[in-house]
């Protein structure tokens, strides 16, 4: 292969995992110079752990690192930057309260007779922004007085000058700009790439990966799924590449959801109209019924949680009105969707689920005993027969209702977050990503529960970012795209048409 | 059939307990004075009433017991009260000013009539109690809605309580005269009257904890306040409880040293005391980062607390060394609590069963 020395950067069967998971799996990925290669894949694909191999923040297990044709083992983040590797990451690590010459220059600043030369230090800056970036501003003004696209790239900047950069990552950098501050960045990003800078671009954006990249690499649960020419590679077949199908025997699945579709109900059990709040989630219309499993399909960051938050009450809306069975909702908390019988498990278990340190009793009665208040205690009797019926129920992997729920695995973690919400018996039971980070069995028989609570006549919002498990358990599926409810589809939908419309594309 | 409800007792749920090390730390120091001390443990029975060194561990130790109680549930929500002592000044001056309000007219006034007071009896405890409770539903306030951190909220108290306290008093120094009043801090019903207060606050406090939900709510809060949100927990309502109710046992302490030492001195009434109250509730087990609490751990190391300084003047150490002592002791309990040291205790434990 002659084009070998064009890639400034191999790297070849990295491996990592963490306690109990494999982040990476023998993934390769390659870097030319003067290209843009976007890194792309759900939460959990191995973005972000295959940017820290190559960082320095972790150590492969196996694999080697080679940039411009020599072995590199690096050690640090520091070290990465001193071998050419900058990183840009999403949040700005800069001192806002400084000028943009000082931020630029922090820690390099030009000295004379002992003191900083300010004068010098500010031409320096300007020099480096308009060499680099062609980004004329005045840098004696604070950086907090500029947008955050352009504060973006003096980060830029500084990553690009402190060493002669041959490589550049921006892990999400667009995620907090908007359309006009997107294009400045891009503009930045084509003139570095004319220089010969290698780019990886981290985005969750699918039109920006079409807009600006010029190959793409798509991971999936740790693993390489490939690396292919953008243009070549129709956004339809990105998103199939990206959610993954596996092939699993759908029948029983489909007879009980044939089954179940039967006794859904025709009145709308919860009616949302031009639900919405501000840089969360466009307002839209959304109708649960009793016994009917509605799906929300779309990338990350697409607003299916957000949309879960507000239906909760953990989110306030801005805009619209929601009713539950005719009565229209005026306090927006969690408690109050309790009471009315919503329950929502949270897509961030640790953060937002289990309570570690409590034990799984404790855990599975939290909900119910809020509802019932401070003073209706749940006597020790009857917490321990709520928590044995849905160990059992659930069949929850602990030795006993005493152990803390920390000291489980994460599906048991999950059905003991699950068994928290059936026991306050709910109408409306909303479930985001309740399958993540699970093994494959325990998905199968969550998404089985998930059906069987409908056939009993509850109402159930399913959200995850696997396409093909909300197609196998929802009766009906809303489309989300970029914050905004863009579809509704109900009866048999086939995969590449929700695909289309998640990518935005024409079919 | 269940077996968790068989309650077999082995050496991990003893050491595993939270009362476990507090008890043995207390049974040291004891056993320190039992050698070293002659007569430590010699009770005296004057008229029926019992006296002697053990005795006055208890009684002292009651004031950082009573702070250590409503500043177990304030930390188990993760959160820190820093105003309990200057509470405690406001508190005392208050009960001051309504039995003797001459410090008012800018006089000092000796009382004569050991039974004269310028209230009843019943709204002088219960005045400054109420507002106790205030200051500490102004820091449940600042908290809970203002979102300001908890040690620099209440900072703010910390240090304006004693300047509120002066302004109540006038600046002066109050003599408290009236006997019955005296009788808090001072009488004796075979025990000293004050640990029966300590008894009855423990109780009702673990009542209200462990008889509603609420000790569970706080202690979800303060493991995880944002799952606890998301469970439908009004973690507000729960912070705003811990901080009043530890300003209400605050208002309690005052009461009774102010009548133990016959005087509302707002410069040296619970100074220090805080930070006295917070080592008892982290000897007792409770972590500084919130969680699971114990009410009788607290108060165990209020006592422990007080066993050492009891002990340290017992057998000479002059007072000024005394905070440094103290904080030989506190070290060492602290590292006793590390992870590693409890496992290396559990592995005495499995080697015993081997022999």
């Amino acid at each position: 292969m002659s084009e070998a020395n064009n890639y400034i950067l191999t790297m070849e069967g990295i491996s990592k995992s963490f306690p109990g998971v494999q982040a990476l799996e023998n993934v390769d990925f390659t870097l030319k110079r003067g290209e843009v290669h976007c890194l792309v894949g759900e939460n959990g694909a191995g973005k972000s752990t295959l940017i820290k191999v190559l960082t320095g923040v972790n150590q492969p297990e196996v694999g080697k690192i080679i940039l411009d044709s020599r072995e590199i083992h690096t050690r640090s983040p520091q070290h990465a930057q001193e071998l050419g590797i900058s990183t840009v990451y999403q949040e700005i690590n800069l001192c806002t309260n400084l000028t943009v010459a000082e931020n630029v220059l922090i820690g390099r600043e030009p000295h004379k007779f002992g003191r900083i030369d300010w004068a010098n230090m500010n031409e320096e800056a300007a020099e480096i922004l308009k060499r680099l970036l062609d980004v004329d501003i005045d840098v004696t003004k604070p950086l907090s007085t500029y947008t955050v696209a352009i504060q973006q790239m003096v980060a830029i900047a500084r990553a690009l000058d402190i060493t002669s950069a041959k490589i550049l990552i921006l892990d999400e950098p667009t995620s907090s700009l908007d359309a006009n501050e997107t294009q400045q960045l891009f503009n930045v990003m084509r003139k570095l790439r004319e220089d010969g800078v290698g780019i990886i671009f981290i985005t969750h954006f699918i039109s920006q990966v079409y807009e600006i990249s010029d190959r793409i690499t798509v991971l999936r649960n740790g693993k390489l799924v490939g690396t292919f020419e953008t243009a070549s590679l129709p956004r339809v077949e990105l998103i199939a590449k990206m959610i993954g199908r596996s092939l699993t025997d759908l029948d029983e699945m489909a007879s009980i959801k044939l089954e179940s579709s039967k006794h859904i109900k025709t009145d709308a059990l919860l009616k949302a109209k031009g639900f919405g709040r501000v840089n969360s989630i466009k307002p839209f219309d959304l109708e649960l019924h009793a016994g009917e499993v509605v799906g929300l399909a779309g990338l990350l960051g697409s607003g299916r949680t957000e949309t879960a938050g507000i239906l909760f009450g953990t989110e306030k809306p801005d805009s619209g009105s929601i009713e539950i069975n005719g009565e229209t909702v005026t306090d927006h908390t969690p408690l109050g969707a309790i009471k009315r019988g919503i329950a929502l498990c949270p897509e961030d278990r640790k953060a937002e689920g289990i309570v570690d340190d409590l034990t799984v009793r404790e855990n599975i009665v939290l909900a119910m005993q809020a509802n019932r208040g401070w003073f209706n205690h749940l006597s020790m009797q009857e917490q321990y027969e709520i928590a044995d019926k849905f160990i059992e129920m659930l069949s929850i992997a602990t030795p006993s209702p005493d152990q803390p729920v920390k000291n489980l695995s994460g599906g048991n973690q999950q059905k003991v977050i699950l068994a928290r919400w059936l026991a306050t018996n709910p109408q409306v039971l909303i479930l985001d990503e309740p399958t993540r980070g699970i093994d494959v069995g325990t998905k199968a028989e969550i998404q089985k529960l998930v059906l069987e609570l409908a056939d009993e006549g509850k109402a159930c919002v399913f959200i995850s970012s696997e396409l093909e498990e909300v197609l196998r358990t929802s009766h009906r599926i809303a489309v989300l795209r970029e914050r905004e409810k863009v579809a509704e589809f109900s009866g048999e939908v086939d995969e590449h048409t929700i695909m289309h419309t998640i990518a935005g594309s024409e079919q | 059939m269940r077996q968790s409800q068989k309650t077999s007792i082995s050496w991990r749920t003893i050491t595993d307990s939270r009362l476990f090390l507090p008890l043995v730390v207390l049974f040291l120091i004891l056993l320190f004075d039992f050698i070293f001390i002659p007569g430590f443990f010699r009770i005296e029975n004057r008229d029926g009433n019992l006296y002697g060194s053990v005795i006055d561990i208890l009684r002292n130790g009651s004031t950082v017991s009573l702070l250590a109680i409503g500043m177990t549930l304030v930390i188990a929500t993760a959160g820190v009260d820093l105003s309990v002592g200057a509470v405690m000044a406001i508190s005392a001056s208050v009960a001051g000013i309504l039995m003797n309000p001459s410090a008012l007219r800018n006089e000092v006034f000796f009382v004569t009539d050991p039974y004269y007071t310028f209230q009843p009896l019943w709204v002088v405890i219960l005045v400054p109690l109420i507002v106790a409770t205030i200051c500490g539903l102004w820091n449940g306030a600042l908290v809970a809605y203002m979102r300001i951190q908890p040690m620099v909220a209440t900072l703010i108290l910390m240090s304006a309580g004693r300047g509120i306290a002066q302004l109540i008093t006038n600046g002066l120094r109050v003599q408290i005269t009236y006997r019955p009043f005296a009788y808090i801090g001072q009488g004796w019903v075979i025990l000293p009257f004050s640990l029966y207060i300590v008894a009855f606050v423990l109780l009702i406090t673990w009542l209200l904890t462990r008889k509603t939900a609420i000790g569970m709510f706080i202690e979800s809060v303060g493991i995880n306040s944002r799952s606890s949100f998301f469970s439908g927990i009004s973690e507000r309502k729960i912070k705003m409880l811990a901080y009043t109710f530890c300003g209400f046992c605050a208002g309690i302490a005052g009461l009774v040293v102010c009548s133990n030492v016959k005087t509302s001195d707002s410069n040296t009434i619970g100074l220090y005391n805080e930070l006295d109250a917070i080592l008892a509730v982290v000897i007792g087990g409770t972590s500084m980062s919130g969680g699971r609490f114990s009410l009788l751990a607290s108060v165990v190391g209020a006592l422990v607390m007080q066993a050492v300084t009891q002990s340290m003047y017992a057998i000479g150490v002059p007072a000024f060394a005394l905070t440094a002592i103290k904080a030989v002791v506190v070290i060492i309990v602290i590292l006793l609590f590390s992870e590693q040291v409890r496992g290396v205790i559990r592995g005495l434990g499995k080697r015993q069963k081997e022999v």
